[in-house]
């Protein structure tokens, strides 16, 4: 089973669901961190990494001898990496997609593939938790192809919790498609939900089951709950603000070491989201707070 | 000698557009101001990326010599560069203007980048 856990903005506590969710799993869970341009998953987990593999895609490098000078690679790509300027080919491999397209077109066969290093994947445990994370070179832009290198260690035989970058875009599609089960994690402020809609819509076409946590459930307004309510979303789990929970997080703490009553909630979370993705449209539940 | 101008309109009145990759119009002028080309950019001003490369490459196809604009991008700079041609940047004013001044010899030619991506 794969379960994302993704949020319209950053700050929600994604990741304080996220670790906790995936150690009281033990040995059944692994905890892939996708948020690969600032994984912090590790800051709670503490995991003892022992293997980095690094992740590149293939840049076209262009062998001039060879090279007619008849522009259809520059035709073909989308992306401008790769043009034909007077009498050489310009390559800006920044920009490239990896997508081959300019190579397989060259009449010449003059376009050979290099590489640019995206980042590395690293493996390891925390304690009984298998734990992955991507994490991207400094300068890095494009992230999903690394994201995906990251979910090739999904174990279909485990639960795997995928921690989603914050926001709706492309990485994040890209973390979530194919998940199971996709986690909400939001606060019930104005802002809070104006993003949880968005990235409800935008991961609503992919069809998996979602339910909502509300981070901070006692602030703010009851708009959110509403909102999940119309929509059927199951609020599978309220976190109340507590300072015992805030000072853990500060101490990097884990929500289930630094409020420990939580430990079992975490463990009725995951049987709750398997049933919910055995048993698909169940309706609005009311979460104990 | 093919002199490109960034421009906001097609004529010698129009203000230079300080964006290269993004520029509503090249002008291509002869020393003498004679418009001898009006090329719009459409396509590449609304380029979520590589704008200035494929602005570049139009002025290099159009076997332009020098470019006389506002800002000019890594990216651009590396294919004006490639095509030979000389970029004066940090031009304001009219399309008029800007000619006069390189006439003058009173502009500064770029041996590098003068603004990150994106423009
Ligand atoms: S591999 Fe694809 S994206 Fe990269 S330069 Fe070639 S055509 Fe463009
Ligand atoms: S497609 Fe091949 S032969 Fe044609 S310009 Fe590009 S590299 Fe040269």
């Amino acid at each position: 089973m794969v379960i994302a856990i993704a949020s319209g903005k950053g700050g929600t506590g994604k990741t304080t669901v996220a670790t906790s969710l995936a150690s009281v799993l033990g040995p059944n869970g692994r905890l892939l961190d996708c948020d690969v341009e600032e994984p912090n998953c590790h800051i709670f987990m503490n995991p003892e990494l022992d293997t980095s593999v690094a992740v590149n895609l293939p840049v076209p490098v262009v062998d001039m001898e060879k090279c007619s000078l008849c522009g259809k690679c520059g035709e073909v790509c989308r992306f401008s990496a790769i043009v034909l300027i007077g009498d050489e080919v310009l390559t800006f491999p920044e920009m490239c997609h990896g997508c081959g397209g300019c190579s397989l077109l060259c009449p010449e066969k003059a376009i050979a593939e290099g590489s640019r290093l995206l980042g590395v994947v690293e493996t390891g445990y925390s304690g009984a938790v298998e734990f992955v994370q991507g994490r991207l070179r400094v300068g890095e832009a494009m992230s999903p192809p690394l994201i995906k290198a990251v979910k090739e260690k999904i174990d279909p035989e485990k639960i795997n919790i995928l921690d989603a970058p914050p926001g709706a875009s492309c990485p994040v599609i890209t973390t979530v498609k194919g998940a199971d089960f996709i986690l909400m994690v939001t606060e019930p402020t104005p802002f809070g939900l104006h993003d949880l809609r968005i990235a409800v819509e935008a991961v609503s076409v992919l069809g998996a089951a979602m339910g909502v946590i509300l981070n901070r459930s006692d602030i703010g307004t009851g708009d959110v709950e509403r909102y999940c309510k119309e929509r059927s979303l199951p609020l599978l789990m309220k976190i109340p603000h507590d300072r015992t929970i805030a000072e853990g997080y500060a101490r990097g703490e884990l929500l289930i070491d630094a409020a420990p009553q939580y430990r079992e909630r975490f463990v009725d979370l995951s049987a709750h989201i398997a049933e919910l993705v055995r048993q698909p449209g169940e309706s609005y539940v009311e979460a104990a707070s | 000698m093919r002199i490109a101008v960034s421009a906001m309109g097609r004529d010698l009145d129009a203000d230079l557009d300080p964006r290269f990759g993004r520029a509503m119009y090249f002008l291509i002028l002869d020393p003498n101001g004679t418009i001898e080309e009006v090329i719009e950019n459409s396509t590449n001003m609304n380029a979520m990326k590589g704008a200035g490369i494929q602005a570049g490459k139009i002025l290099a196809d159009k076997k332009v010599d020098v470019l006389l604009t506002g800002h000019c991008g890594p990216n651009a700079f590396k294919a004006l560069n490639a095509a030979g041609i000389k970029v004066a940047v940090e031009l304001s004013g009219t399309v008029r203007e800007a000619l006069e001044r390189f006439k003058r010899t009173d502009v500064k030619f770029a041996g590098g980048p003068n603004v990150e991506g994106h423009w």
